[in-house]
C-alpha cells in the first residue's frame, strides 16, 4: 500500500529548494534523448512543462482534447498573475507572498511548497517577458501592477483582462518552438482515457482520437498530468465547457491519492444565472474589485422594488446603500478574499436584499471610481475640476482603459451598460483547490505519475487568492517539474523504450473500449446533459457555499441514486468510431458522478470551516468561518479501494514552523 | 421566439454534406446562440437523431474554438464578438437562420460545423515564437523598458484568438490577418527583433503552403474579426516581409 511521504527537504525554509536542486539526481543530456515523457494537457501547467521538458532534451508527447493547444482553458484567465517583484516598492517580498498565500488558503497548504512558489514567482515574469508576452506597462515603459483580494500590496502583473491568454500564448509559442524541432509530438483532439501502470510505475496511457474514435496506446517513462480543475462537477461554473475531472479521476482509480476534494472556490464576481437553459457562467475578473464597490439596498422595500422593476439602482441615494463589505471588513473592504466576499453576498441575498429577478445578485458599482479618476485626470491635465460632465467623461475613459474589455463582455451578455448602471454579480463555482495528491516533487503516490497545475491539490490550501493559479501553473511547468522529474527518471536511462504490446496495455485498452461500447449501445432515454444538470443541482444546493451534516449525507444518497439512473438511462447517439461529442461527454460525466460522492464524503468528514469550505456547524458568533486546527490541520488524501468500497482516508499533518497559525481576520 | 434553422450537416470529411431544415421554438432573447443550439441538440438526442457537431469551449469569446458562419457572416450578425458571444436578441421571431461551417480549402470539414484549423498551428510552428529557453536564467523583466505605446499595440495584435473568421470572411480565403497579427506582435517588441527576418519569411512560406489564398485588400477580415485586429497589421507584415527579402538578397 502506498503511504504518504511529502518528501519535504530538510533545512531552513528559504534554503530548501536550492538545497534540494543541488542534491537531486540529474539525467545527462545524451541520456535524456533515450527517455519519453507523456504530458496530458497544454494549459499553463502542461504547456510550460511540455516545452521545458522538450528543451531539456526529453522526447515529449503532449495531448489535449481541444483542436489546438492554444485553446486550453487557461486561455480564459482574466485578471493577472502574482509575483514577488516588489517593483512598486510597497514592501513586497518572497516572504510576504508566501505568507499571504498560506494565510489566504486558511492554513491548509504546505509551507515548503508555497515558499518555493513565491521564490520562483519572479522568474516567471522574466521568462514571460523574454518570450514576448505583452504585459501592461506604465508611461515610463516599465511593468505595471494591480492589487487583488486578500493582500495589501500591488504584485499582480496583467495584460488588460486577457492575462491568461497572453501567458498561454507564451507557453504555446515555447511549445511551437519544440514542435518545430521535433522534440514535442503534439496530439490535438485526443483524450486520455486511462493511465497504464506497469510493475507499479506509470508507463503510458490509453487515448482516444476524438476525430476518428480510434483507441491508441502510448508509452513513456513517466506521465505528467496537467488536466485542469473539476469545477464543472457543478454543471454551471466559469470553467470551459470541456473542462473535466476524468484524467485526474483515472489516476485516482489507478492508485494516486485524491486530496481535499471538497475544497472548491466559489468566486464572488460572476454574472448571475438567468435561466434554466443556461450552459455556463461568466466570470467578471476580480481586478474589478480594485475600483468597483459592492452594495445592496439598505432597505428591503428598495430591494423588492428593484426586483419588480419599479426602481433603478441609480435612483437609490448613497445613504440608502449598504456597502456591506466596507461595513463588515473595514481593513480590506471590497478586497477581502474570495471565500469571504462570496459568503457575504449570499448572506445579504438570503436575507432578502438581492437585486435581480431571482433575488440572487448584488451590485458592483463604478460610479465612485469614475468620479475619482475623472478628477485625477482633470487635475493632471490642468482642466476644470468642477465641470461635472468633463469629469464623468474623463473618468469613463480611465475606467475603459483599465477594464474596457470586461465592460464590453458584460454588456454583450446582459445588455446593460455598466458605465451607466452598476453591474450585477453573484458568486459562482470557479476553481478547485482539491486535486491529485502530490509530494514536494509533484509526484503522486504512483511512481512516475506526476500532477501539475490545477489538477494537483496544489498550494492554495482551502482558498486560493486571486492571480495565484496562473503563477502556480507556470511555476510547476517551467521551474519545478523539469528539475524534480529528473530525479525520478535518472533510474530509467537504461530502461529503453516501453513496449505497448503487453498485458497491462491490453487490459487497460479493454476496459476503456468496454465502457465506450456500453455508452453507444445503451439505448437509454435521456441526454448526458440531463443527468449532468441534476448532478450540478445536488452539488450546488448541498455541497455549495454553505454545507451541513444533513445536506451532505443526503447529497451522498442523491448522488448514488443519480449515478444508477445515469448508467441505466443515458442515451448516446452515434457510434464509437466517429467524431462524437456526446460520447466524450458521457465518459466525463460518469467520472464526475463518482468524484461527486468522494467530494461530499470529504466535506462531511471535515467538520471544521476553513477557507471556501464552510460548515454551518462551525462558525463564530458573527457568522465567520471557524477553523479547528486541533482536529483538522491536515490534508485529507483519499485512497481508492474499489468501486463499492469506501475510500480510505490518509492524513498528512501540516506543520507550520515559519508561520504562526492565526484566525484569519480581514476586519 | 420561434425560428427556422437551415444547418449544414456532413457526416465526415468524405461525405458531401447538405443543408438540413429544423424548426425550434420557445427561444429566449437572453439565450446565447450556442445555448439555442444546445436546445436543438437536446431535442435531436431525445428523438434519437445525431446532434449537430460544432466546436466550442470557453463560451466567452477567448479560446477561439467556436466558428460558425451564420446568415452569410463569420460569427454572425454582430460585430466584435465570437459566435459564443452572440445572443438571440439579435434575431426576431420567425427568422430563418442559415448555419454553416467556416469554409476554406485549408480548413477541411471534420463533421457538420466543426472544421480542421490545424493549418494555423503549423504556421505558428514555422516561426511564431522567440527562441528563448525556459530555464529561468533570463534577465530581469524591467531591464528593457518598452514604450507603453509599443507594448499596447503589441498587445492589441496579440489578442487574436486564432478563430479563423478572417479566413472564412475572405473571398480568397486568405490568412493574412491572422499571420500578420503574430508577426506584428513580435515586430513591435524588442524581444522579437533578433529573429524578425526569418520569422516573417518562414511564417509566410508556411501560410502559402497550407493553401490559403492571396490578400486582395478587400478588408472583409477586419470587419468580421472578433478581436478588432486591424489592417494595419497586414501593412506591418508587408513592411517586415519587404525588409526581410531585401536583406536576404544582399
Ligand atoms: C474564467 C476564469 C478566469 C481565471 N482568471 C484567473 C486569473 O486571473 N489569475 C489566476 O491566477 N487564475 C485564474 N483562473 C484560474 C486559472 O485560469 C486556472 O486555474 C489555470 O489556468 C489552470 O491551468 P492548468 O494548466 O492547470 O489547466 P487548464 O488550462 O484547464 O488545461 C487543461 C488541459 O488539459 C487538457 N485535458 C484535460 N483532460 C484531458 C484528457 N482527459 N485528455 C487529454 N487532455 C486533457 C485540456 O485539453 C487542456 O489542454 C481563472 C479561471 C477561470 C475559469
Ligand atoms: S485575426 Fe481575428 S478573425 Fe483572424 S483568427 Fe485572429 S481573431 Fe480570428
Ligand atoms: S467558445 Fe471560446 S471563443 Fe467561442
Amino acid at each position: 500500500m502506498a503511504t504518504l511521504d511529502s518528501k519535504i527537504p530538510a533545512g531552513p525554509l528559504k534554503d530548501k529548494w536550492t538545497n534540494h536542486k543541488n542534491n537531486i539526481n540529474l539525467v545527462n543530456p545524451a541520456n535524456k534523448r533515450l527517455i519519453d515523457v507523456i504530458v496530458i494537457g497544454t494549459g499553463l501547467a502542461g504547456g510550460s512543462a511540455a516545452a521545458s521538458l522538450a528543451e531539456l532534451g526529453y522526447n515529449v508527447k503532449a495531448f489535449c482534447f481541444q483542436d489546438s493547444p492554444r485553446r486550453a482553458h487557461s486561455i480564459a484567465a482574466q485578471g493577472g498573475i502574482n509575483a514577488a517583484k516588489n517593483y512598486q516598492g510597497d514592501g513586497d517580498s518572497i516572504y510576504r507572498l508566501f505568507y499571504d498565500t498560506v494565510k489566504g488558503g486558511d492554513y491548509r497548504s504546505r509551507e515548503a511548497n508555497v515558499y518555493r512558489l513565491a521564490e520562483v514567482s519572479a522568474n516567471i515574469i522574466d521568462q514571460c517577458v523574454a518570450q514576448g508576452v505583452p504585459f501592461a506597462r506604465d508611461y515610463g515603459g516599465l511593468l505595471d501592477n494591480r492589487s487583488f483580494g486578500g493582500v495589501l500590496v500591488s504584485r499582480t502583473f496583467y495584460a488588460k483582462g486577457q492575462t491568461g491568454q497572453q501567458l498561454l500564448l507564451g507557453a504555446y509559442s515555447a511549445m511551437n518552438r519544440q514542435i518545430s524541432r521535433g522534440k514535442i509530438k503534439m496530439y490535438n483532439r485526443h483524450e486520455m482515457m486511462d493511465v497504464v501502470i506497469v510493475d507499479g510505475k506509470a508507463r503510458g496511457i490509453i487515448a482516444r482520437n476524438l476525430v476518428t474514435g480510434e483507441i491508441e496506446r502510448h508509452s513513456a517513462h513517466a506521465v505528467v498530468v496537467g488536466s485542469g480543475g473539476y469545477g464543472n462537477i457543478f454543471f454551471l461554473s466559469t470553467n470551459a465547457m470541456g473542462s473535466n475531472a476524468s484524467a485526474a479521476w483515472k489516476m485516482y482509480k489507478k492508485g494516486a491519492f485524491f486530496a481535499n476534494p471538497c475544497f472548491t472556490q466559489i468566486h464572488p464576481t460572476c454574472i448571475p444565472v438567468t435561466g434554466e437553459l443556461q450552459a455556463k457562467l461568466t466570470l467578471m475578473s476580480e481586478s474589478l474589485r480594485n475600483d468597483g464597490r459592492i452594495w445592496v439596498p439598505k432597505k428591503k422595500e428598495d430591494a423588492e422594488a428593484i426586483r419588480n422593476g419599479k426602481l433603478k439602482p441609480t435612483q437609490i441615494a448613497q445613504e440608502d446603500r449598504d456597502y456591506y463589505l466596507e461595513r463588515r471588513y473595514p481593513a480590506f473592504g471590497n478586497l477581502v478574499p474570495r471565500d469571504v466576499a462570496s459568503r457575504a453576498a449570499k448572506e445579504r441575498c438570503d436575507a432578502g436584499f438581492g437585486v435581480n429577478k431571482t433575488g440572487e445578485a448584488v451590485y458592483l458599482d463604478f460610479s465612485s471610481a469614475i468620479q475619482r479618476y475623472g478628477k485625477e485626470q482633470a487635475y493632471t491635465k490642468g482642466l476644470d475640476e468642477n465641470d461635472k460632465e468633463l469629469i464623468t467623461k474623463l473618468g469613463k475613459e480611465a475606467v475603459a482603459n483599465k477594464y474596457g474589455n470586461l465592460f464590453e463582455m458584460y454588456e454583450k451578455i446582459v445588455d446593460q451598460n455598466p458605465y451607466e448602471t452598476p453591474m450585477m454579480i453573484y458568486p459562482a463555482v470557479h476553481y478547485t483547490m482539491g486535486g491529485v495528491w502530490v509530494d514536494y516533487n509533484l509526484m503522486t503516490t504512483v511512481p512516475g505519475l506526476f500532477a501539475i497545475g490545477e489538477a494537483n491539490f496544489s498550494d492554495h490550501g482551502a482558498n486560493r487568492l486571486g492571480a495565484s493559479a496562473l503563477m502556480q501553473g507556470l511555476a510547476d511547468g517551467y521551474f519545478v517539474l523539469p528539475y524534480t522529474i529528473g530525479d525520478y527518471l535518472s533510474d530509467d536511462i537504461r530502461t529503453g523504450e516501453i513496449p505497448t504490446d503487453t498485458k497491462e496495455f491490453d487490459q487497460a485498452e479493454k476496459e476503456v473500449s468496454e465502457r465506450i461500447e456500453y455508452f453507444v449501445n445503451n439505448k437509454g432515454e435521456h441526454s448526458v446533459d440531463y443527468y449532468h444538470k441534476q448532478l450540478g443541482k445536488i452539488m450546488w444546493n448541498k455541497c455549495g457555499m454553505s454545507r451541513n451534516e444533513n445536506d451532505l449525507k443526503s447529497a451522498i444518497e442523491d448522488i448514488k441514486k443519480l449515478r444508477e439512473e445515469f448508467w441505466k438511462g443515458v442515451r448516446v447517439p452515434g457510434t464509437s468510431k466517429e467524431f462524437n461529442e456526446e460520447l466524450a461527454k458521457a465518459g466525463r460525466v460518469a467520472d464526475f458522478m463518482e468524484l461527486a460522492e468522494l467530494f461530499a464524503i470529504d466535506a462531511l468528514e471535515r467538520k471544521e470551516s476553513c477557507g471556501g469550505h464552510y460548515r454551518e456547524e462551525s462558525q463564530t458568533e458573527d457568522g465567520e468561518a471557524k477553523r479547528d486546527d486541533e482536529n483538522f490541520k491536515y490534508v485529507a488524501a483519499w485512497e481508492y479501494k474499489g468501486d463499492n468500497e469506501k475510500a480510505q482516508l490518509h492524513k498528512e499533518d501540516l506543520v507550520y514552523e515559519n508561520i504562526e497559525l492565526k484566525t484569519r481576520s480581514y476586519k | 421566439m420561434n425560428l427556422k434553422l437551415k444547418i449544414w450537416r456532413q457526416k465526415n470529411s468524405n461525405d458531401k454534406g447538405k443543408i438540413v431544415d429544423y424548426a425550434i421554438s420557445d427561444i429566449e432573447p437572453d439565450m446565447s446562440f450556442l445555448e439555442m443550439l444546445d436546445v436543438l441538440n437536446d431535442e435531436l438526442i431525445n428523438k434519437g437523431e445525431t446532434p449537430v457537431a460544432f466546436d466550442h469551449d470557453c463560451r466567452e469569446g477567448i479560446c477561439g474554438s467556436c466558428s460558425l458562419f451564420i446568415n452569410g457572416r463569420a460569427h454572425g450578425p454582430d460585430t466584435g464578438i465570437a459566435t459564443c458571444q452572440l445572443h438571440m436578441r439579435k434575431f426576431k421571431d420567425g427568422d430563418t437562420i442559415y448555419i454553416e461551417p467556416f469554409r476554406a480549402r485549408a480548413f477541411p470539414v471534420i463533421k457538420d460545423l466543426a472544421v480542421d484549423r490545424s493549418a494555423f498551428d503549423r504556421i505558428q510552428h514555422a516561426g511564431g515564437y522567440v527562441s528563448v529557453n525556459t530555464s529561468g536564467n533570463t534577465q530581469d523583466a524591467n531591464n528593457i523598458p518598452i514604450p507603453k505605446e509599443n507594448a499596447d499595440t503589441a498587445f492589441d495584435s496579440a489578442t487574436c484568438i486564432g478563430c479563423g473568421a478572417c479566413v472564412a470572411a475572405c473571398k480568397n480565403s486568405s490568412a493574412r490577418l491572422f499571420v500578420s497579427a503574430k508577426v506584428s506582435q513580435m515586430a513591435l517588441l524588442p524581444q522579437g527583433q533578433i529573429e524578425a527576418k526569418t520569422r516573417v519569411l518562414n511564417m509566410t512560406e508556411q501560410m502559402d503552403k497550407e493553401g490559403f489564398g492571396n490578400c486582395s485588400n478587400t478588408g472583409a477580415c477586419e470587419v468580421e474579426c472578433p478581436k478588432g485586429i486591424s489592417l494595419e497589421n497586414i501593412a506591418r507584415q508587408i513592411r517586415e516581409y519587404a525588409k526581410a527579402t531585401t536583406a536576404t538578397k544582399k
